[in-house]
């Protein structure tokens, strides 16, 4: 298992995490291992990527076919067309030679686009509230369920706040992963205001001495305008409860989303400033590049991968292997 | 929000009304537009390809009608070779065998379990009798979350809890239909990946087992390039007849419906707009194209309006206004008849070349929120008569909204401004216009 304190940052001199060391994954070769195989389950995906791990730039083609897998990889035009000049740029200054694997260029490119942004999750106020937006059905509760696992993992006490008063059987969904967490589960009516909840869940975490709230909300199209409200509201209410809450505010992509996810980060970031993304479903067929468009946009980092329905599968995000993915490229 | 595609080509081909054939040079510069666009709108990059070679090939030496610009000549065709590609007509579900039975599957996260009772309802309003098989056992409370939509529907849900496995239940669950004397079943499966083999093989024993005379793939409008691979891995394994897509009510083009239908050749039957259980109607493949597209939705839009408007309450409308009569709570009715259509911007959404007005119009739905807000913090004489809202009265609806005193200015105001509007348009026997305050009709709209 990968060390859990490598999601993390601000950790500072908490108590020596009590780990007990969760059975290996049975492929063994974490997250990488499993795109490749994912995808050699299904050659379709293969269709258009390059197979080729050289890559020559003087050949028009090599660039064409790159343009295709980006495309393809959901970047969308415009982080394309950026990341392709990026690499032209860098061809131009004789740092791309023939024949050289081009996923550590295209891998820096990437970090450096993401601005260099620490990439972890500060959990060093107490308590920290990480707060979570995003679509329906992009996996918000399954990530709160995990992130509360991995913070027990480091010696944290957790807050779960079941703000998605909503969809039905939310509350139900998430409190099961607390229970499984063991953590502390702040639970809510149907149709109750979220922001009471989450305030609910502040409360709790100061009165108990826990490390961290994690507030769970409803997902929300971002077309629906009283629901993006609410979403201010929630954030208004955290703020006011604790100063300089929320601490971390994490807007969740499923793989899948296609360019659409641009519009959804800017409506998401105006009605509460994004710290960071969680990018889940890369188990499956879907690159997820729409999160580098994002992130490129809006200058925010990809914190945490999904990579699968297990705990151990929400990892910290790696330049290098998202890269390698976008490309179809096998592990080095 | 993006360019329109009809905005984007008269841009690059000009408004001039050219005669004669189009130039190689306007369809190359066109095919590139097509082209963006297409991929903005989440179309897949190999459809994209064999789509626009189509379009070019039909575009190259084709007559300008007299009527058009190059431009629309151009979107004429695009639009033509999209709504083809997308299939013919309105199709239904199949429904056959007694029970009738209806298999759901797809990604996790695209929507299948809220779809169930959207479709439950839907067929229980045909006059069938539905019933909901809950075969989601991996999912923490998915079960509880069928139960619970079944419950909004007023369908029985069979579930065995999450212990059971899926084929059991789902071969137990029809058997149960068929005691109760329900016609129609709809099994409910749990999301899965297509890469997660036994997954997969899971489903397969499911559709052997209940035979299902309806198997759907759900898919999220806001899917990517991926879209296709799930769709022919679905096939491949279930060999599914019919998509449903969902979550067409945000602002998401759903190309990959398009790249979907082009690819596994399996028509689009049902579309979902919402959360709400009514939110479910029939796809129509030219609406789609359009919104493909953003040649906006004039058909939806019409449609929505006749269903919505309320003849009376209009005739009434009318009358208040000849009298002079119109008050806070006609302007209230007026605002939320609208609103029923949607929100303010999918309305206008739907109106073609609003996509590039609405940049600049500044539509803002919350801005209706808070109106209405405020007009249900007045006193319902107020409303009638708003001359009596003095300064201490203002202080108390801005109080009771939450907004200031300022707004409340600025709404009575605006009131004011739409009943002197409309006294005089009902001089002439002209239609009453049917638009919220607050909102700016851009120039070709009016009149």
């Amino acid at each position: 298992m990968a060390d859990p304190t490598q999601m993390f940052t601000g950790l500072g001199d908490v108590p020596a995490p009590v780990v007990e060391e969760a059975a290996a994954p049975a492929d063994g070769g974490g997250f990488f291992r499993r795109l490749v195989d994912g995808l050699a389950k299904s050659s379709k995906a293969l269709t258009g990527q390059i197979q080729q791990i050289a890559f020559d730039p003087d050949d028009s083609e090599a660039w064409e076919r790159l343009e295709e897998a980006l495309l393809l990889a959901d970047c969308g035009v415009p982080a394309t067309v950026e990341i392709i000049g990026r690499l032209e740029r860098r061809a131009a200054a004789g740092g791309l030679a023939p024949g050289a694997d081009l996923a550590p260029a295209l891998a820096e490119e990437i970090a450096d686009m993401l601005a260099g942004a620490e990439a972890r999750i500060d959990v060093a106020e107490r308590p920290t509230v990480i707060l979570m937006v995003g679509v329906n059905g992009t996996g918000k509760t399954t990530t709160v369920g995990k992130l509360a696992e991995h913070l027990r993992r480091v010696g944290l006490s957790v807050v779960v706040a079941a703000a998605d008063t909503f969809r039905a059987a939310a509350d139900e969904q998430l409190e099961a992963w607390a229970r499984r967490a063991d953590a502390d589960f702040v639970g809510s009516a149907h149709g109750q205001d979220p922001a009471a909840v989450a305030y609910d869940g502040i409360e709790a975490a100061v009165a108990r001495g826990r490390d961290v709230v994690l507030v769970d909300t409803a997902g929300r199209l971002q077309t629906q305008v009283g629901l993006m409200d609410e979403l201010a509201k929630i954030r208004r209410v955290i703020a006011g409860r604790l100063e300089g809450a929320p601490h971390e505010t994490l807007l969740v992509i499923d793989a899948t989303t296609g360019q659409n996810g641009l519009v959804q980060a800017r409506q998401f970031s105006a009605a509460t400033p994004l710290t960071g993304i969680v990018l889940t479903k890369l188990d499956g067929t879907a690159k997820g590049g729409i999160a580098l468009a994002i992130a490129h946009e809006l200058g925010v980092p990809i914190k945490l991968i999904g990579v699968g329905e297990t705990l151990d599968d929400l990892r910290p995000f790696d330049a290098d292997s998202f890269a390698r993915a976008l490309l179809g490229l096998d592990a080095a | 929000m993006l360019d329109s595609l009809s905005d984007r080509l008269s841009e690059t081909l000009g408004d001039l009304r050219s005669r004669g054939r189009l130039s190689e040079e306007d369809v190359n510069a066109a095919v590139r537009e097509i082209r963006l666009a297409l991929l903005e709108a989440d179309v897949n990059f190999d459809v994209v390809k064999q789509f626009t070679a189509t379009v070019k090939e039909r575009a190259l030496g084709a007559e300008v009608s007299e009527s058009l610009t190059p431009g629309q000549e151009v979107v004429k065709i695009v639009h033509e070779e999209l709504t083809r590609l997308m299939g013919e007509g309105t199709q239904r579900l199949a429904l056959k065998g007694s029970p009738a039975v209806i298999l759901v599957c797809g990604l996790q996260g695209s929507g299948k379990t809220t779809t169930c009772g959207k479709l439950a309802r839907l067929i229980a309003q045909q006059g069938k009798r539905p019933a909901l098989v809950a075969c989601d056992v991996y999912r923490p409370a998915a079960i509880q979350q069928l139960v619970t939509v079944g419950g909004q529907a007023d369908v029985p849900v069979y579930e065995r809890g999450a212990d059971a496995d899926p084929v059991e239940i789902a071969t137990w669950g029809i058997e149960q239909a068929k005691q109760e004397g329900r016609d129609v079943v709809i099994v409910d499966t749990a999301g899965r990946l297509t890469v997660d083999t036994d997954m997969m093989a899971e489903l397969v024993r499911v559709r052997d087992a209940v035979r299902p005379s309806d198997t759907l793939l759900v898919l999220d409008a806001m899917t990517g390039q991926d879209a296709v691979n799930t769709a022919q891995a679905f096939q491949e394994a279930i060999d599914f007849d019919g998509l449903i897509l969902t979550k067409l009510d945000g602002d998401a083009r759903g190309g990959a419906a398009l790249s979907v239908r082009a690819i596994t050749g399996v028509p689009i039957k049902v579309i979902t707009t919402g959360e709400k259980l009514d939110q479910v109607e029939e796809f129509h493949p030219d609406r789609l194209a359009s919104r493909i597209l953003g040649m906006g939705d004039v058909l939806s839009l019409i449609e929505k309006a006749e269903q919505l408007v309320d003849k009376e309450q209009a005739e009434e409308l009318e009358r208040k206004i000849r009298k002079a009569e119109f008050g806070l709570d006609d302007m209230l009715d007026q605002l939320r008849s609208i609103r029923k259509m949607g929100s303010l911007s999918s309305v206008l959404g739907m109106l073609p070349g609003m996509g590039k007005q609405l940049k600049n119009a500044n539509v803002d739905d919350a801005q209706l929120d808070r109106v209405e807000a405020i007009i249900l913090s007045m006193t319902p004489e107020e409303r009638r008569d708003p001359r009596i809202i003095n300064g201490q009265r203002r202080a108390r609806i801005a109080a009771g909204s939450g907004r200031s005193v300022t707004e409340v200015n600025a709404l009575l105001k605006q009131h004011q401004q739409m009943k002197k509007m409309m006294k005089g348009m009902v001089g002439g026997k002209g239609k009453l216009p049917k638009l919220p305050p607050g909102m700016e009709l851009p120039p070709e709209l009016k009149g």
